[in-house]
């Protein structure tokens, strides 16, 4: 299925790729009452603090993101990617490990978990992260920087 | 073992979800983000999708004593706006717009685009280490 207006879109998918997440974020929720947030629990895998989930629980989730990814891979025959150059992916990486570090979370802990819940927090970071996102992509283009 | 079990399985989910949905493509988010080009709406189905389980999940926190498979909830209590947090998250929202990635996405494409995505997760570990011998292993 397609969205009207735009052919490069995909809903179906995009939706149920988004209940498979929620799915995920509740089993880490209602099974051990904690929030699944990625940056978190990376952080807390490697030891440079995090969540409060011990760290072999941390490793059992970083390892199991590829290997979902894997399985996805391999059921539909391939998933399309295209990524920046490697200088570009070291420098938006760096940033993107001190920001959500100094942020308290990522997409995953603020945007899914903490928005779903209404606090307050996590709201005004996920608006903070769109808009910055949304200029970072714009102003970029308009200097016809472009990295894919 | 019941906790590892939980949290393989999590992580598995999860990543199948950022797989499907189209976020381990670091194009589409960036098409996502570029509201003023060619926008790809995609990823609001994603988030949506997401809060949509989330929310539910939510609704049940309360009606429990305790998680299923742990003692008791550990949930973040902090409600203050802070520079650091707003500050942090501008920061993080301007490292995904560069390349298109988030944490989940960058670890789960290491099968997908590995040299690729281990860069940008070296560097994110290191960006994470960098804050943390900064402000000191407290």
């Amino acid at each position: 299925m397609s969205l009207p207006g735009f052919p490069d879109a995909a809903p179906l998918a995009g939706l149920a790729g988004g209940v498979l997440i929620g799915l995920a974020a509740a089993l880490m929720l209602l099974g051990l009452g904690r929030i699944a947030g990625v940056s978190g629990l990376a952080a807390k895998a490697v030891g440079l603090g995090g969540s409060g989930i011990d760290r072999s629980g941390a490793w059992m989730f970083v390892i199991g993101l590829p290997l979902g990814a894997l399985v996805v891979m391999l059921a539909s025959g391939g998933i399309d990617a295209t990524f920046a150059n490697p200088v570009t992916l070291a420098i938006a990486g760096l940033v993107v490990g001190v920001g959500t570090r100094l942020g308290s979370g990522c997409t995953s802990g603020h945007g899914v978990c903490g928005v779903s819940r209404l606090s307050a927090r996590s709201i005004v970071a996920t608006l903070t992260f769109m808009a910055t996102g949304i200029a970072t992509v714009a102003v970029m283009n308009a200097l016809g920087l472009k990295v894919l | 073992m019941r906790i590892a079990f939980i949290s393989l399985a999590t992580g598995t989910l999860f990543g199948a979800g950022l797989a499907l949905g189209g976020m381990t493509n670091p194009e589409r988010v960036r098409d996502f983000l570029d509201i003023f080009g060619d926008w790809d709406p995609t990823l609001a189905f994603v988030m949506g999708g997401a809060v949509i389980v989330m929310a539910i999940a939510w609704r049940l926190v309360p009606r429990m004593a305790e998680p299923i498979a742990a003692e008791k909830f550990h949930l973040p209590t902090k409600s203050d706006l802070t520079p650091r947090l707003i500050g942090g998250a501008a920061l993080f929202g301007i490292g995904w717009g560069i390349a298109g990635l988030c944490p989940g996405p960058g670890i789960a494409a290491l099968v997908i685009e590995p040299a690729a995505a281990a860069i940008f997760v070296v560097a994110m570990l290191a960006g994470m280490g960098g804050v943390r011998l900064v402000e000191g292993a407290s």
